[in-house]
C-alpha cells in the first residue's frame, strides 16, 4: 500500500514523524481520512485524538489541541499548539485534571483532559 | 604590615570575589545559550509550516479578513517591546528599548497614537521611571519563555487589534525584539505583525515554488480565521525565544569582559601591592642602617 510522509509538530517541538498508510483526524466539518495521493487539503482540527496507521499495522495515537493539518505532495503536516503521543500521556494526571476541571466547570480544560484520556486509551 | 599594603590586599580580595561571580555568570549564560538556541530550532518546523499554510490560504483565496486588511487611516498603533527581566546583560535591554522609542517616534511623526506593551522587568522599569504609560506588561519569563507565555501575550494584543478604534482598539501591531544572529551579534529589530503584509509572506513563498490547489476544511475564511491568531502567536513565540537567546549571549559577553577586566585589575593591584611591600622593606632597612650608624657614631664619640 502506498505510503505518505507524516510530520506531527507541536509549537515547541517535533512530536513524531514517519511513514503511514492512513491518518484519521477530526476537522471542524467532520472526520477525515488521508491516504497517499489525497487531494491537497488544508483543514482546521478539532481538539481530538489523531490516529496514524503505519504499514506494519501499528498505530500511533496523539492528543491534538488547537491544530490544523495540511496535505500536499504526499506529505502531511499536523500542526498543533499542544500535541502529545498516547504513550507519553500520564493517565492518572489527566484523570485528576479532568476531575478538577469538571469541578470548576471549565469547559476548555475538561475537553483537553478528556481528549488526552481518549488518546491514551487508544479509542 | 603597612597601611598602604593592607589597603591593596583588601581590594585584591574583593576584586577576586567579584571575578568569581562574573565568571560563574558567564558560564551559566554560555550553557543557557545552547538551550535557548535549541528551543529556537525546535520551534522552527511549526513556524515554517504555519507561515507556508497562511501564505497558501491568503494568496489562493480572496478572503478578506480583518487581520489582513489595511485600514485607511491608522489612528493608534500598539508596540510590543521585549526586554530582559534581569540586568547585567550589557546593552541588551537598552538597545531593544532604544529601538522601541525610535519606532514610536516614527509612528508619532506619522500621526498615530502609540500604545506601549512590554515584556520584561527592564522595560517596565524604563517606562515607569520616565512616567510613560504602559498598557500592559508581562514579566517573569524573559529567559525561558514557553508557548503558553506567547499565547497570553498575543491574546491581549489580538484582542486590542480586533476592538474598534473608537473603543480604544489599535489599528497596527508592531513588535520590537532582538534577533539572534550569532554568539557575537544580536540586533534589535522592529517588524509590523498586523495587519499582515502579504507581500512579505509572498516573497518567501516564491522560493518554495507555486502552491498546490488546496481544498479548505471547512472553508478558506474558516481556515484563515483559525490560522491567523496562531500565526501571530508563533511569531511572538519565535521573537521571545530569539530574544531569550540574545539575552543570554549578551550577558555572557558582558560577564566575559567583566571577568577579563577584573583579571587586569587584580594584576595591576598586585603590582602596586608588591612595590608597596618592597618600599616598606627598603624603608625598614634604611631605618635599621641609619640607627646602627647613629649608634656607632655615638660610641665612637665616647671613646
Amino acid at each position: 500500500m502506498a505510503e505518505l510522509h507524516v510530520e506531527l509538530v507541536a509549537a515547541d517541538r517535533k512530536v513524531w514523524s514517519g511513514e503511514a498508510t492512513i491518518v484519521l483526524a477530526r476537522t471542524k466539518s467532520g472526520d477525515i481520512g488521508i491516504q497517499a495521493g489525497h487531494q491537497p487539503v488544508l483543514g482546521v482540527l478539532e481538539s481530538d485524538p489523531v490516529t496514524i496507521r503505519q504499514a506494519d499495522g501499528t498505530t500511533v495515537v496523539a492528543a491534538v489541541h488547537g491544530g490544523f493539518l495540511s496535505f500536499a505532495d504526499n506529505k502531511l503536516s499536523v500542526l498543533a499548539e499542544v500535541a502529545e503521543l498516547a504513550e507519553d500521556i500520564d493517565v492518572e494526571r489527566a484523570e485528576r485534571a479532568l476531575a478538577a476541571a469538571k469541578a470548576e466547570t471549565e469547559a476548555g480544560a475538561a475537553r483537553r483532559a478528556e481528549v488526552r484520556l481518549r488518546a491514551a486509551s487508544g479509542r | 604590615m603597612g597601611a598602604q599594603l593592607r589597603v591593596y590586599k583588601r581590594r585584591i580580595r574583593s576584586v577576586t570575589a567579584t571575578k568569581k561571580i562574573t565568571k560563574a555568570m558567564e558560564m551559566i549564560s554560555a550553557s543557557r545559550i545552547m538551550k535557548a538556541q535549541r528551543a529556537v530550532a525546535a520551534s522552527s518546523p511549526y513556524a515554517d509550516e504555519l507561515t507556508r499554510a497562511v501564505t497558501a490560504v491568503a494568496t489562493k483565496s480572496n478572503a478578506k479578513h480583518p487581520l489582513t486588511t489595511e485600514p485607511e487611516h491608522a489612528v493608534r498603533a500598539a508596540v510590543l517591546v521585549i526586554t530582559a527581566d534581569r540586568g547585567l546583560a550589557g546593552g541588551y535591554s537598552t538597545n531593544a528599548l532604544k529601538a522601541a522609542v525610535q519606532l514610536s517616534e516614527r509612528l508619532k511623526a506619522e500621526g498615530k497614537q502609540v500604545d506601549m506593551y512590554a515584556v520584561g522587568r527592564k522595560a517596565v522599569g524604563y517606562f515607569g521611571y520616565r512616567d510613560q504609560p504602559v498598557v500592559q506588561a508581562w514579566t517573569g519569563f524573559s529567559d525561558k519563555p514557553t508557548y503558553q507565555d506567547a499565547k497570553t501575550v498575543s491574546a491581549t494584543l489580538i484582542d486590542a487589534f480586533v476592538t474598534e478604534t473608537e473603543k480604544g482598539g489599535v489599528d497596527e501591531l508592531h513588535l520590537v525584539s532582538t534577533e539572534f544572529v550569532s554568539m557575537l551579534t544580536q540586533n534589535p529589530v522592529d517588524v509590523r505583525l498586523l495587519p499582515l503584509s502579504l507581500a512579505e509572506t509572498q516573497e518567501n513563498a516564491k522560493e518554495q515554488g507555486p502552491f498546490p490547489l488546496y481544498d479548505f476544511e471547512p472553508s478558506a475564511e474558516g481556515v484563515l480565521d483559525a490560522l491567523l491568531p496562531r500565526y501571530v502567536e508563533s511569531r511572538i513565540y519565535n521573537a521571545l525565544l530569539q530574544s531569550a537567546a540574545s539575552e543570554h549571549a549578551a550577558r555572557r559577553r558582558a560577564m566575559k569582559s567583566a571577568t577579563d577586566n577584573a583579571g587586569e585589575l587584580i594584576k595591576s593591584l598586585s603590582r602596586l601591592a608588591n612595590s608597596a611591600r618592597q618600599a616598606e622593606i627598603t624603608q625598614e632597612i634604611s631605618e635599621i642602617v641609619g640607627g646602627a650608624t647613629a649608634l656607632a657614631d655615638a660610641n665612637a664619640g665616647r671613646d
